[in-house]
C-alpha cells in the first residue's frame, strides 16, 4: 500500500490524553488542575463521520503565520525565538474595563473545552483539529462592552526582534495583523479562543498563547498570538482586506459558491493529502456549521458580503 | 574543440536533469514514508518545486546569447536549444502536476480555471507561447522558415514576461524571489537592447 490512511481517532481516546494541560504556569497557579476540561454541547459541532483528526505532527508543521516568513513551514522553525511569557493585552474601546491585562488574569478560571473543528485555509485546503478553548463570548463578557459595542477588533504582536517575517522589506503587510469580527459572531457558541491543541498548551507557531477560532470562517480571520481587543461601533478593516479588498472580505464565511480570483472554493484539499490521492472533497457551506450559523446572516447577501 | 563542445553540452544537460534527480529522490521518500518529505500536502510541493525551477530554466535559456558574448564560449551557445526544450518540459510538468493534484483531471474543471483564474490564464499563454517555440525547434522548422524562424522565437520575450506577471499574480506575500527574477530578467533585457543599439551605431 502506498497511501496512508489516517488512523481514525474516536475523541474519548483524545480526550483522555489531554486532562493535562502544560502551561507552566497554570499548573502552578493551579488553575488548570481544578479546571481540568470540560465538553459543553458544542465540541464536535457538526462533525462527521469522515471528519479524521489531522496529525499532530502536521498541525503543527503546516502554517500560515507570516510573522515567521511566507513558507508554510517557516512558522515551525522560527517560532520558538517568540517569548509569550510575560504576555500582557491591551483592551480598548466600548466597554467598562479597559486596560493593560496579562494574559493568565484574563482566562484563569475560565472554562476550557476540548472543541474539535474543521479547519478551511482560503487557499482551499483543510484540516480537522482538537482545540483546547475558551467561550469568547465569556472572555470579552469580562470586560463589559457598552452599548455601542458593536464589533471587536484584535490585533497581533508586532514584535520584528522575534518575528522574521516583519523584519522582511518584500513584504507588503503593514503589521500589526488585524482581524474583526461582528460582536454576535463573536458571541456565538462556536467562537472561542484556543490556547492549546491535542490537550497541550498551543504551540507558538499556532498562535501562542491564545489565537481566535471561527470555524465557519476561512482561517485568515483566525487572528494568532493576540495582544489588543479593541470594541468598535464601526466595522474594522482587517489586513487582507486592507491588501486586497476585490478577494478577502470581511466575513470571509467558508462559501463554496463564491469564488475567489485565486482558488476556486467548491472543493478543498483535507489534509494530510498524499501522492496517490489529493484527498479532494466538496466544501460545506459555512464550513458545515450551516444549522448553527447561517442564522447570523439571514438577509444577507452573501456573494457580495463575502 | 568537438569534445569541449560535448563537455559544456554534458554539464548543462547534468545541471538541468540534477532537480528532477532531486524531486525523484524525494518522491521515493515521501512512498516509503508519507509526509516524511514533501510535508502535508505534497502535491502543492510539487507544484511549486516545478514552478519554480521552469522560471529558473527559462531565464537561464534567455541568459545564454548574453553570456556567449560575455564569456565568449560558442559552446555555450550550442546548447541553447536544449535548455529552451527543458525549460518547456518543465512547464508541462507543472502543468500535469497541477491538473493531478489541484484538479485530480477534471477536465470541465480546467476549462473554468483558465477563464476564470487570470495567472492560470496567463500561465497557459506563456506555456503556448513556449509549445509553439519547441515544435518549430527543429532544424527542419528552422530551415522551412527561414528568415522569420528568429522572428517567432521572440516570443521567449512574451513567454518570460507572461511567466512572470503569472507569478506576481498568484504571490500573495513575500516577493524576494520574485524581486530576483524580474531584475534578472530585466537585466538581460537591457544587456539585449545594449547590444543592438551598438551595432546600430
Ligand atoms: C512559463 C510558464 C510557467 C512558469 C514559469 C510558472 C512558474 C510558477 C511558479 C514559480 C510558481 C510558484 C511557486 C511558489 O510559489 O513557490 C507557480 C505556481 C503555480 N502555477 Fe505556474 N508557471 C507557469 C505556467 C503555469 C501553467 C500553464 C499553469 C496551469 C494551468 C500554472 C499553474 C500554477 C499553479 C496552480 C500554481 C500554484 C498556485 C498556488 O498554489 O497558489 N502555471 N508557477
Amino acid at each position: 500500500m502506498l497511501t496512508r490512511k489516517v488512523p481514525k481517532i474516536r475523541s474519548s481516546e483524545i480526550t483522555s490524553e489531554s486532562i493535562y494541560l502544560t502551561r507552566r504556569k497554570f499548573v502552578q497557579q493551579g488553575v488548570i488542575a481544578g479546571a481540568g476540561l470540560s465538553f459543553g454541547s458544542h465540541a464536535n459541532a457538526g462533525l462527521q463521520s469522515n471528519d479524521d483528526i489531522t496529525p499532530e505532527r502536521i498541525v503543527t508543521s503546516y502554517n500560515n503565520f507570516y510573522e515567521f516568513g511566507t513558507d508554510k513551514s517557516d512558522p515551525a522553525k522560527n517560532a520558538h525565538q517568540l517569548t509569550t511569557d510575560p504576555w500582557t493585552v491591551n483592551v480598548s474601546g466600548e466597554a467598562k474595563k479597559t486596560g493593560k491585562f496579562a494574559f493568565e488574569d484574563i482566562v484563569a478560571g475560565l472554562d476550557r473545552q476540548e472543541r474539535i473543528y474543521r479547519f478551511r485555509c482560503v487557499e482551499a485546503w483543510s484540516m480537522v483539529v482538537p482545540w483546547v478553548g475558551i467561550s469568547l463570548k465569556e472572555i470579552l463578557q469580562q470586560f463589559e462592552p457598552n452599548g455601542n459595542a458593536k464589533y471587536v477588533e484584535f490585533k497581533t504582536l508586532v514584535r520584528p526582534s522575534e518575528m522574521p517575517g516583519q523584519r522582511g522589506i518584500f513584504s507588503s503587510i503593514d503589521w500589526p495583523y488585524v482581524e474583526g469580527l461582528r460582536m454576535d459572531e463573536a458571541y456565538h457558541p462556536l467562537s472561542i479562543m484556543a490556547v492549546g491543541l491535542f490537550g497541550k498548551e498551543l504551540p507558538n507557531q499556532n498562535g501562542a498563547p491564545w489565537r481566535l477560532i471561527v470555524p465557519w470562517k476561512y482561517g485568515f480571520k483566525s487572528v494568532k498570538s493576540i495582544v489588543s481587543i479593541r470594541f468598535t461601533k464601526r466595522q474594522p478593516r482587517n489586513t487582507w482586506n486592507l491588501l486586497a479588498p476585490n478577494e478577502y472580505g470581511f466575513y470571509a464565511n467558508v462559501n463554496p459558491a463564491v469564488s475567489h480570483p485565486r482558488w476556486s472554493q467548491a472543493s478543498e484539499r483535507r489534509l494530510p493529502s498524499s501522492l496517490f490521492n489529493p484527498n479532494r472533497r466538496p466544501t460545506l457551506p459555512f464550513n458545515g456549521y450551516a444549522d448553527e450559523v447561517a442564522s447570523l446572516y439571514s438577509g444577507m447577501n452573501l456573494a457580495k458580503n463575502f | 574543440m568537438v569534445a569541449l563542445n560535448k563537455f559544456v553540452k554534458a554539464i548543462v544537460f547534468a545541471c538541468l536533469v540534477a532537480p528532477l534527480c532531486w524531486l525523484g529522490w524525494q518522491i521515493s521518500l515521501e512512498l516509503q514514508q508519507p509526509g516524511s518529505a514533501l510535508g502535508a500536502d505534497p502535491g502543492e510541493a510539487i507544484v511549486h518545486y516545478l514552478g519554480e525551477w521552469s522560471i529558473r530554466i527559462l531565464l537561464f535559456a534567455f541568459s545564454i546569447t548574453p553570456l556567449r558574448r560575455l564569456l565568449k564560449s560558442r559552446e555555450l551557445a550550442r546548447t541553447r536549444r536544449m535548455v529552451g526544450l527543458f525549460a518547456f518540459s518543465y512547464v508541462v510538468m507543472h502543468l500535469l502536476a497541477y491538473l493531478f493534484f489541484y484538479l485530480e483531471f477534471d477536465w470541465s474543471g480546467m476549462w473554468v480555471e483558465i477563464l476564470e483564474r487570470p495567472y492560470i490564464t496567463v500561465g497557459m499563454s506563456a506555456l503556448a507561447c513556449l509549445l509553439l517555440m519547441a515544435v518549430t525547434s527543429t532544424r527542419g522548422w528552422q530551415r522551412r522558415l527561414g528568415r522569420n524562424w528568429r522572428l517567432l522565437h521572440r516570443l521567449i520575450y512574451a513567454a518570460i514576461t507572461l511567466a512572470l506577471i503569472h507569478l506576481w499574480w498568484l504571490t500573495k506575500d513575500g516577493f524576494e524571489d520574485l524581486v530576483v527574477y524580474t531584475l534578472w530578467f530585466m537585466v538581460l533585457l537591457w544587456f539585449r537592447w545594449r547590444s543592438v543599439s551598438q551595432q546600430l551605431h
